[in-house]
C-alpha cells in the first residue's frame, strides 16, 4: 500500500450518454472531494475529483460531459472527444475510461461503447442503476456482455451505500493490466453507415445478453400522462414556476434582509471602533459592504438551485423543456431558458448561473445576454421612488391606478425587449449557425437523492463565492474608491462625494447624458449605482445632501420632484429598464462565459438600448410639454 | 399491431412527423431529404441514429406538445425521445 501511494496517481475519465447516472456515480466515488472549474478558454464545466482504490492507489477522476458519440457536436462534446483521445493539452490522457451506462437503457449506450472501443484505450463498462434493472425483471448476462464486447463489465448502484464496491475493486484489477489492453487508435468520425452498423451490432448484443424487462416501468408513463398533458401539464408547470418565483422572490427576502442588516450592523460596529478617516471608510463602506454585497445573493442562489437540482434529479426538466419548446421557440429561445429568465425577475445573478441547464452553447449565450433585461428586484426601489415622486396617484379608465400601470409597463417593456433581443440575435447575430434541432431523451422518473442535491448545492455555492464573489467584491471596492477619492478639502460644506472621482466622471459624462435629460447629479449617482441598482437611490440622496433616516426616501422623492422635469424622470425610468447598471451581473456574465467578450457585448448592447430609449423618451416628453 | 392513427401508407412508409398520438409501428427508413434545417442532411441523419432511430426499431407516439401538437415524445425500443415534428419528418414509419 505504501508503495502504491508513492507512485503518481492514475487518471480515470467517466464517459457516458446523458442520463446514464454518470454524475451520480461521480458523486458516489468522489463525495465532496470535487473541484468544479471551466476548461481553459471555453464555457464547458470541468468536474474533477479524487478517490482511492481498495489497494490504496490514488485516482484523479474526471467527469466528462455526456455524449452520444465522439463526433463532438457541441463544445461540451468536443471536450469529451479531446480528453478521450488524449489530445487536450491541459489534461493528462486517461489511463482508463469508465464508460457508464444505464442498465435499464442499454441500447444506445452499447453503440457508444462500440465507438469508444475504437480509441484503443483501456476501458471498463459500468452498468449503473442495476438495482432498477433487476426490479424490472431485466436479465443481464454480464459475462456474456463482457465476452461480446471484449471488455470488462461491472455493475453498480451509484445511489446506494456500498453500491460501488465492486467497481472500486475492479478498478485496481483492470488498471493493473491496462498497459496490455491498450490498442492502436482507429477512431475516426463515424459516417451514417458506421452508426447504422454499430447500432445493429449493439442490437445484436442486446438480443444475446440482455433480456426484455418482465415488469417494465409503467410509473413513468402514468406520471407523464399527467405532467405532459396539453392542459393539465401546462397548468402544473405554471404552478411550479409560480412557486419557484415566489420562493426566489419572497422566501429569500427575510434571509437577504438578515444578511444586509447584519453587515450593516457590522459596518456600524467597525465605524465606531475605528477613528474617523480613510481606514474607517474603507473597512465600513469598502470591505464589509463589499462582502455583504456578495453574500446577499446566496439565499436566492441556494433556493433557485434547490428547485433546479430536485427537478433535474426527478427527471422533470426534460419534460418542462418539452412543454415550453414551442412557446419559447417563437422568440428563438431554448425550452430550458424559461427557468433562468423567470429567476431573473428576482435577480439576474442566480438566473445567469441557472443557464447551465441549457446544454447548447449558443442558446445559453442568448439567454445570458437577455436575462439582465428581466426586471429584477433591485430595480423596484428605483422605480418606486421615481413613480411615487412624478406619476400622479390617480385612476385611469375609472379603475386602473396610473402608478401601477406605469410599473406594469416597465415590467412588460423588459420582457418584450428580452424576447426582441433574442429574436434579433437569432436571426442576425448567429446567422452562420442556424437553430439546432430540439431532440432529447426523456429519462425515467427517479426519486431525487438528498445527497446528490446537497453536493450540487455545495458545489454551486462554492463556485459562486470563489469565482463570482471575488469579482463582485473587487468591483465593490473599486466603486467605493471612486466614490471616496480624493477626500473633500477641509471645511467643505458640500457632500464628500461631490469632490470624488465619481463626481469627476459624472461631470465628465454629463454632456453625453444631457441629450437624454440627465443632470450632473444623476450622472454622479449612476457611478455608485453600478454597485447595485438600488444603491442609486441612496446615492441620489447623498448627492442632494439629504441626511439619512426614516424619512430620507420620502425627502429624496420631494427633492427630485422639485429639481427634475417629468421628462427627465421618465427618461431615467426607461434608462433603468435597459442600462447595465449592475457590476455584479457583469461580473457573473464574465465568469459564466469565461470571456470578457460576452460581458462587453452585453454591456454595449444594453447601454446602447438604454441611451436610445431614454433619448427618445426624453425628447418625446419634452415635445409634449413635459420638459 | 399497427394502429391506424395517421394518413395512408405507401411502400416508403409515411413520415413520423405526421403521426398522431397513439400511433405505433416500425421504422421503415430514415430519409432526411428536406427535413434538415440549419444542419446538413447527413448531420440530422447521424443525430437521429445516435438517439437510436434505426430501420426496424419499434416506435410509438406517446405525447404531443401543447401548442400545435409539437414537439412529440416517442417511445423507441424502450426509451422516450422528444423531438420536433420538423425533424421527425425524416423518419418514415409503417
Amino acid at each position: 500500500m505504501s508503495t502504491a501511494t508513492e507512485t503518481s496517481p492514475w487518471n480515470f475519465a467517466l464517459v457516458g450518454t446523458p442520463n446514464s447516472g454518470k454524475t451520480a456515480l461521480f458523486n458516489a466515488l468522489t463525495g465532496s472531494r470535487q473541484k468544479v472549474a471551466n476548461y481553459p478558454g471555453v464555457t464547458v464545466e470541468r468536474k474533477a475529483g479524487a478517490l482511492q482504490t481498495p489497494a490504496g492507489h490514488r485516482v484523479n477522476l474526471i467527469d466528462l460531459p455526456g455524449t452520444y458519440s465522439l463526433r463532438g457536436r457541441s463544445p461540451d462534446e468536443e471536450i469529451t472527444r479531446e480528453v478521450v483521445l488524449g489530445r487536450l493539452v491541459s489534461e493528462p490522457p486517461p489511463d482508463l475510461l469508465l464508460c457508464v451506462a444505464d442498465a435499464t437503457n442499454l441500447r444506445v449506450a452499447l453503440r457508444l461503447v462500440i465507438e469508444l472501443k475504437k480509441v484503443g484505450r483501456p476501458m471498463l463498462l459500468v452498468l449503473n442503476m442495476i438495482d432498477i434493472a433487476r426490479r424490472r425483471g431485466t436479465d443481464i448476462d454480464v459475462e456474456k456482455l463482457s465476452d461480446e464486447l471484449g471488455l470488462p463489465v461491472v455493475t453498480s448502484i451509484a445511489v446506494r451505500r456500498g453500491g460501488t464496491e465492486e467497481l472500486l475493486r475492479r478498478m485496481d484489477e483492470v488498471a493493473a493490466c491496462a498497459a496490455s489492453t491498450r490498442a492502436e487508435n482507429t477512431w475516426s468520425p463515424p459516417s451514417t453507415a458506421d452508426l447504422r452498423a454499430a447500432q445493429r451490432e449493439a442490437d445484436r448484443i442486446m438480443r444475446v445478453a440482455v433480456g426484455a424487462p418482465r415488469r417494465p416501468d409503467t410509473l413513468t408513463g402514468r406520471v407523464d400522462a399527467v405532467l405532459l398533458h396539453p392542459v393539465a401539464g401546462l397548468l402544473i408547470l405554471l404552478f411550479l414556476l409560480f412557486i419557484m418565483f415566489q420562493a426566489v422572490f419572497a422566501w429569500a427576502r427575510p434571509l437577504m434582509d438578515l444578511i444586509s442588516s447584519g453587515f450593516e450592523t457590522l459596518g456600524v460596529l467597525a465605524h465606531d471602533a475605528l477613528t474617523e478617516g480613510l481606514l474607517q471608510s474603507f473597512i465600513q463602506n469598502g470591505v464589509i459592504s463589499g462582502v455583504g454585497n456578495v453574500l446577499v445573493f446566496l439565499p436566492q442562489i441556494l433556493i433557485l438551485f434547490l428547485f433546479i437540482l430536485v427537478l433535474e434529479d426527478f427527471g422533470y426538466m426534460a419534460r418542462a423543456a418539452f412543454l415550453m419548446d414551442r412557446i419559447m421557440g417563437g422568440a428563438g429561445l431554448h425550452g430550458r431558458a424559461f427557468i433562468p429568465l423567470l429567476s431573473s425577475f428576482a435577480c439576474a445573478i442566480p438566473g445567469i448561473m441557472a443557464t447551465r441547464v441549457i446544454d447548447n452553447r449558443r442558446d445559453r449565450l442568448t439567454t445570458i445576454m437577455v436575462a439582465p433585461l428581466m426586471t429584477c428586484s433591485a430595480r423596484i426601489p428605483v422605480y418606486t421612488l421615481i413613480i411615487s415622486a412624478f406619476i400622479p396617484d390617480k385612476q385611469v379608465w375609472g379603475w386602473v391606478g396610473l402608478q401601477g400601470l406605469v410599473m406594469f409597463g416597465l415590467y412588460a417593456t423588459g420582457i418584450v425587449s428580452a424576447l426582441g433581443v433574442s429574436f434579433i440575435a437569432n436571426h442576425f447575430f448567429w446567422r452562420d449557425n442556424a437553430t439546432p434541432p430540439f431532440m432529447l431523451e426523456m429519462p425515467a422518473y427517479k426519486v431525487p437523492r438528498l445527497r446528490s442535491v446537497a453536493i450540487g448545492l455545495y458545489t454551486r455555492t462554492m463556485m459562486f463565492l470563489k469565482r463570482a464573489g471575488t469579482t463582485i467584491f473587487s468591483m465593490m471596492v473599486l466603486i467605493w474608491f471612486l466614490a471616496s477619492f480624493p477626500r473633500p478639502p477641509a471645511g467643505a460644506t458640500e457632500p464628500a462625494i461631490n469632490f470624488s472621482l465619481a463626481a469627476m466622471i459624472g461631470r465628465w459624462i454629463e454632456p453625453l447624458l444631457a441629450p437624454v435629460g440627465f443632470n450632473w447629479q444623476i450622472s454622479v449617482a449612476l457611478i455608485p449605482g453600478m454597485a447595485a441598482r438600488e444603491v442609486a437611490v441612496a446615492a441620489l440622496g447623498t448627492v442632494y445632501a439629504i441626511e439619512g433616516g426614516k424619512e430620507a426616501a420620502e425627502q429624496i422623492g420631494q427633492t427630485l420632484a422639485s429639481n427634475w422635469s417629468l421628462a427627465t424622470a421618465l427618461a431615467l425610468l426607461v434608462w433603468y429598464i435597459f442600462a447595465p447598471q449592475c457590476a455584479s451581473t457583469l461580473a457573473v456574465i464574465k465568469r459564466e462565459t469565461g470571456s470578457w467578450r460576452w460581458m462587453a457585448i452585453t454591456f454595449g448592447y444594453m447601454l446602447s438600448l438604454a441611451y436610445v430609449a431614454a433619448f427618445i423618451t426624453y425628447n418625446v416628453a419634452v415635445a409634449l410639454g413635459a420638459g | 399491431m399497427t394502429q391506424d392513427c395517421q394518413p395512408k401508407n405507401d411502400q416508403h412508409g409515411s413520415p413520423l412527423g405526421l403521426a398522431r398520438r397513439g400511433f405505433s409501428g416500425r421504422i421503415k427508413t430514415i430519409d432526411v431529404g428536406a427535413a434538415a434545417h440549419g444542419i446538413t442532411a447527413a448531420e440530422l441523419e447521424r443525430r437521429l441514429l445516435e438517439l437510436g432511430f434505426l430501420e426496424g426499431a419499434a416506435v410509438e407516439v406517446l405525447h404531443e406538445g401543447p401548442l400545435g401538437r409539437d414537439p412529440i415524445a416517442v417511445r423507441l425500443n424502450g426509451t422516450t425521445i422528444a423531438l420536433r415534428r420538423r425533424e421527425a419528418m425524416a423518419v418514415f414509419v409503417t
